[in-house]
C-alpha cells in the first residue's frame, strides 16, 4: 500500500475533466480530496490523498503528467509498524541517515524518526513491510 | 573422553521439572555462568539452557489437507491466494513452499523485484487465521470428476495443516559483502558496492546448534519451540554437513549441521512465522525457532557456555566469487565483532547487518525458558541423533 498526499494543478480546460474518477477507474487507486479550489482565472487546485499499489500509483502518475496536469509531492513521511517489524536489522543496510539503528548490546532496532530523510530506500529492502510512506496531514492546516 | 564426572538423564531433568525444581538457563546467561563456575559446577547447577534463533528460513513450508470439494475433486494443480502449491500428492493433499511467488508475480523482470506475495505470506497469513482462496484445476476421474474447485478456507477449517521445514537453523553462515561495484540483492540482504557493509545471519552465542556443535542431543524426536508452538527435529536438514571444519571447541568455522523440523500449524502464533520479501531475491518465511540443550554432563555445559568471541565465519563476496560458484574466504571474523557493529576487512571498518533477529532470538529462549520452568514442556529422548562426526580430544 503507498499512500501520498498531491498537489494536482491544472489548467481551465481540464477543470471539468474527470480527473479522479479515472484514477479510480482506470488505476485502482483511492482518493480522499482535501481541498478543491478554481481560481479566478479558471485554474484548478486540488489537493488529495491518493493511495494503492505502488506500481498502480506510478501508472496514476505518468497518465496526469501526460495529460498536463501538474503534480507536487506535498509531503510524506516514513512510519514503521511495530506489530510487522520483526527487529532483523536488515534495513540498516540502506538507511542513509542512521534513523535506523541497533541499539548494543541488547541488538534492538530503533526508528528515529526525528533522523529519517524519508528517503524511502527502506521501504523495499524491508522483508516485513515494515516501512511504510505515509503522509503527513500537518501540512494543510 | 574422559568419564565425566556428572551424570544426568532426560529421565532426570524431567523428574526434576515435574518437581519445579528444573534450573533452565539461556544461552547467552550460560556464558557466564560457565565463565564464573566453570563447566563441572555449571553442569551441577544448570539443567538446560535454552537457545533460539529468528530469521529468513528459505527452505520451509507446510503439507496442508484442503478437505474434500462437492462433487470431489483430485486436484493436480493447485493455487492458494494465487500462490502455487505442489499438488503432486493424494486428491486434496498440497505442500505450499515458502518462497513461492505468486503467479503473476513480476519476480525481477523490474530489477530488484518486491516479491510481495508468496507461500511465506501465505502460511503467515493461515496462521494470523485469515482466509485464504484456494483454486483447484483437475483432469477428472470416474470417483473424482470435478475439474474445477474454489473455496475460501481458515486454518480453522482445514483438516491438517503441518509446517514441514526442509532445512532449518543452519550451524553457522557466511557473512556476505559485496566487492564489485554496484549494489546486489541477495537472499543475504542488500548488500552496497565496494564492501560497502557486511551481513551475517545467525543468533551467534544463541543460536541452536552453536550451543551442541556435536548434535550430542538431537535428533530424530526432539521436541522443540517452532513458530510459538512446540514441535519437532525430524532429522538432519538438506546440506546438513558434520564434516565443515571446526575449531578446537568443535564450533564449525562454516556453515554445517542444520535441521528438518515441523509443527502443527494450527497451534503456531503469527508473531513467530512471518512471509518475508527479500528485495530482487524472493519470498521466504522468517522463522523462530528455538532447541533446549539438556546438560547432560560438564562436556554439555562447556559446549553451551560457548561465547560470541568463541564463534567465528568467513566472510565471502557475493558480488563475484559466490555467484560464480567459486566463494572462498577472504577472511575470518568473529560473532563479537559482528555483533559489535563494524569488521575489518582489508584495513577498512566495515559496517555489519544482521538479516537474522537476535532481538527476537532472545526472546524465544525466554519463552522456551519460561515453559520448561512452569512445567508446560518436557525435553525428550530422540529416538536417532543427527548424523556427526568423532569428537576431538
Ligand atoms: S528490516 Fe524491517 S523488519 Fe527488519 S528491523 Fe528493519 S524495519 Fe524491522
Ligand atoms: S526513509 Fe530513508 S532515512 Fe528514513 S528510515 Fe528509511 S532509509 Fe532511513
Amino acid at each position: 500500500m503507498y499512500s501520498k498526499i498531491l498537489a494536482l494543478r491544472f489548467p481551465k480546460k481540464m477543470v471539468n475533466e474527470p480527473i479522479a474518477a479515472t484514477l479510480v477507474k482506470k488505476f485502482d487507486l483511492s482518493f480522499n480530496i482535501l481541498k478543491a479550489v478554481i481560481y479566478p482565472r479558471k485554474e484548478g487546485l486540488m489537493v488529495l490523498e491518493l493511495s494503492g499499489h505502488r506500481k498502480n500509483f506510478l501508472e496514476g502518475l505518468r497518465y496526469l503528467k501526460k495529460i498536463g496536469v501538474l503534480v507536487e509531492d506535498i509531503s510524506h513521511d516514513i512510519k514503521r509498524d511495530d506489530e510487522k517489524c520483526f527487529q532483523c536489522g536488515a534495513c540498516t543496510a540502506v538507511c542513509p541517515t542512521g534513523a535506523l539503528y541497533i541499539k548494543r548490546p541488547e541488538m534492538e532496532v530503533i526508528f528515529d524518526k526525528d533522523r529519517c530523510s524519508a528517503c524511502e530506500l527502506c521501504v523495499l529492502a524491508c522483508p516485513a513491510w515494515a516501512m511504510q510512506v505515509k503522509f503527513d496531514r500537518s501540512i494543510l492546516y | 573422553m574422559a568419564k565425566k564426572k556428572i551424570r544426568k538423564t532426560i529421565e532426570d531433568i524431567n523428574r526434576k521439572i515435574k518437581l519445579g525444581k528444573v534450573v533452565v538457563a539461556t544461552a547467552d546467561e550460560m556464558v557466564d555462568i560457565v565463565k564464573k563456575l566453570g563447566p563441572e559446577k555449571a553442569a551441577r547447577e544448570i539443567d538446560v539452557v535454552t537457545t533460539g534463533t529468528f530469521s529468513p528460513m528459505c527452505s520451509s513450508g507446510a503439507f496442508i489437507n484442503f478437505g474434500h470439494t462437492q462433487p470431489a475433486i483430485k486436484a493436480s494443480r493447485v493455487w492458494l491466494n494465487g500462490v502455487p502449491a505442489y499438488a503432486g500428492l493424494a486428491a486434496v493433499d498440497i505442500y505450499i513452499g515458502a518462497t513461492e511467488p505468486s503467479e503473476d508475480d513480476p519476480l525481477n523482470r523490474v530489477h530488484p523485484g518486491q516479491f510481495k506475495y508468496g507461500g511465506g505470506h501465505v502460511i503467515h497469513d493461515l496462521v494470523a487465521g485469515r482466509k485464504i482462496d484456494v483454486r483447484a484445476i483437475s483432469y477428472g476421474t470416474d470417483c473424482y470428476p470435478n475439474r474445477e474447485a474454489k473455496k475460501r478456507i481458515s486454518i480453522a477449517d482445514v483438516p491438517y495443516a503441518m509446517l514441514l521445514n526442509p532445512r532449518n537453523c543452519y550451524q553457522n553462515y557466511n557473512c556476505a559483502i559485496n566487492l564489485s561495484n554496484k549494489t546486489i540483492y541477495t537472499y543475504m540482504g542488500v548488500l552496497k558496492p565496494n564492501a560497502g557493509n557486511a551481513n551475517y545471519a545467525t543468533s551467534g552465542q544463541l543460536s541452536p546448534l552453536f550451543n551442541d556443535p556435536y548434535y550430542l542431543t538431537m535428533g530424530l524426536g526432539t521436541r522443540i519451540f517452532v513458530g510459538g508452538a512446540k514441535g519437532y527435529i525430524i532429522g538432519p536438514g538438506t546440506q546438513h554437513n558434520p564434516f565443515a571444519e571446526r575449531g578446537k571447541n568443535g564450533v564449525p568455522l562454516t556453515s554445517a549441521g542444520t535441521l528438518m523440523v515441523m509443527g502443527n500449524l494450527k497451534e503456531m502464533d503469527p508473531k513467530w512465522i512471518v512471509g518475508a520479501s527479500m528485495l530482487g531475491y524472493g519470498c521466504s518465511l522468517a522463522m523462530g525457532i528455538g532447541v533446549p540443550i539438556p546438560i547432560l554432563n560438564e562436556d554439555m555445559a562447556r559446549y553451551a557456555g560457548v561465547s560470541d568471541e568463541e564463534i567465528f565465519t568467513q566472510i565471502i563476496d557475493y558480488g563475484k566469487d559466490y555467484p560464480k560458484g567459486e566463494a572462498k574466504s577472504l577472511g575470518q571474523v568473529s560473532y563479537a565483532d559482528l555483533k559489535g557493529g563494524t569488521v575489518r576487512f582489508k584495513g577498512q571498518d566495515i559496517p555489519t547487518v544482521p538479516i537474522s533477529s537476535y532481538f527476537r532470538a532472545v526472546e524465544i529462549a525466554h519463552i522456551l525458558k519460561d515453559w520448561i520452568e512452569k512445567g508446560d514442556f518436557l525435553l525428550t529422548n530422540p529416538q536417532e541423533l543427527l548424523p556427526t562426526v568423532p569428537l576431538f580430544g
